[in-house]
């Protein structure tokens, strides 16, 4: 038996009013493993104008490459401080920032490793479903054999990877359309 | 046959199918007018299911206050309006309850207004209405609200636009690939033929199934009508899929 799945809608302007009582922009707390690291970035529209209106939510495994979630049964250490998610509105400048730590690698499917990533979607007014990216870091060098960057087109694959802005934070834009482009997923 | 940490071994994964063809609108959708500047001119990238996509976050009932499922109990007086029950079912596309899932309502008051500073609607605010709301599914993926039956308001997306009433809906059930947030329509709105939100799906039947309908069994006498709305989040495949390699941006 398969149910027609529900259809999605867009989240409108006034999101706020639903949503962010559950912000959460810095996922680290006592109890965590992994140095503290803050990314900030910007989302912007096809004329390159900031979108004041989004809101983010993000995924990922602990530093141990664990997933917060009964499906991830290996035996890595879970860590009851970290849940893996964040979700934050953009600013009026269209800006964002959370903070995190980097998340240890994770498997790829039949096998093979998955670079350090972050999964994202996206909401917004003017979108009738959410998009998906990822966040991988910089200078990793489990970038180069990571199964989802190497299906991405050479000259796209730096959309997915944050820049390093100072000690600390990086920096990872998205841009909804045109030049430069932001690789969005569907999964 | 090469060795590799034990830690990254994991048994094939089962993915969530897609949900089915026309049930789920575009991203562009020139007639909904915001769509043109913000939705993607590349073609998506398929990935297959990893543990990335097939986990996401679990909520328990510590982030769940008493009165968050009964928009009309928030503030010390009762909010202005027809008071309703929206209540359902979560399930997915294989027909299996969703249960202990998160979901977040959204609504404008009774005069078809949100008290957000980016709504210029003139019509009155309700000092007893936020509209917000959240209640985590049952075992059997049962969800319900109290709330008042939102109006419908104008906005400029073409000339003389109007939304019909509506409810925002945002679900998360067990993964990242199940997320769904959408809207709840009610039964008989003039206004949904003329709504590009609603237009922008092209199924005719996933249309409708975002149309809540009237429910006598939920109705309280002397208190408030009943709206069903039962909603399905993507299906898990049975089996792990045969092509489970992350392949290049479909045509």
């Amino acid at each position: 038996m398969s149910l027609g799945t529900t259809a999605s809608q867009t989240v409108g302007p006034y999101l706020h009013i639903g949503l962010t009582w559950l912000v959460t922009d810095n996922l680290v707390a006592p109890g965590v493993t992994g140095d503290p690291i803050t990314i900030e970035g910007r989302i912007t529209d096809a004329d390159g104008k900031p979108v004041d209106d989004a809101l983010i939510e993000i995924w990922q495994a602990n530093a141990h490459g664990r997933y917060a979630h009964p499906d991830d049964a290996r035996d890595l250490p879970l860590e009851p401080a970290f849940k893996g998610f964040g979700r934050f509105p953009t600013n009026p400048d269209g800006a964002f920032r959370f903070t995190t730590v980097k998340p240890g690698p994770v498997p790829a499917p039949r096998g093979g490793v998955q670079a350090p990533h972050i999964s994202v979607t996206i909401f917004m007014r003017g979108m009738l479903k959410q998009l998906t990216t990822r966040i991988y870091f910089p200078g990793d060098p489990a970038n180069a054999g990571d199964p989802v960057l190497q299906c991405v087109p050479a000259e796209r694959r730096d959309t997915l990877v944050a820049a390093p802005l100072r000690e600390g934070v990086l920096r990872w834009n998205v841009v909804l359309q045109g030049r430069g482009e932001t690789v969005f997923f569907e999964y | 046959m090469t060795s590799r940490p034990a830690n990254l071994d994991q048994p094939q994964l089962a993915g969530y199918r897609p949900a089915d063809r026309g049930t789920q609108p575009d991203y562009l959708y020139p007639p909904y007018a915001s769509t043109v500047k913000r939705s993607p001119s590349q073609p998506l990238v398929r990935l297959s299911a990893s543990l990335s996509e097939v986990t996401g976050p679990l909520f328990g009932f510590d982030v769940i206050r008493a009165n968050d499922f009964d928009l009309t109990k928030q503030h010390p007086g009762e909010p202005i309006g027809e008071r309703i029950v929206v209540s359902g079912r979560v399930l997915d596309a294989n027909a299996r309850p969703v249960a202990s899932t998160l979901v977040e309502i959204w609504q404008a008051n009774a005069a078809g207004r949100y008290p957000h500073p980016r709504d210029r609607h003139d019509a009155p605010t309700d000092p007893n209405f936020t509209g917000c709301g959240r209640t985590l599914t049952d075992a059997q993926g049962r969800y319900r609200f109290v709330t008042i039956r939102p109006g419908e308001y104008p906005w400029r997306n073409h000339y003389n636009a109007w939304r019909p009433a509506h409810i925002h809906f945002s679900l998360f059930g067990p993964a990242i690939s199940t997320r769904l947030v959408t809207q709840m329509y009610f039964p008989g709105d003039p206004l949904l033929e003329y709504d590009p939100m609603y237009t922008s799906i092209p199924d005719e039947r996933a249309r409708r199934r975002l149309v809540s309908v009237f429910d006598w069994e939920t109705t309280i006498p002397e208190q408030a009508l009943g709206y069903r709305f039962d909603i399905v989040l993507r299906g898990r495949d049975e089996t792990p899929m045969e092509n489970d390699l992350p392949r290049g941006g479909r045509p």
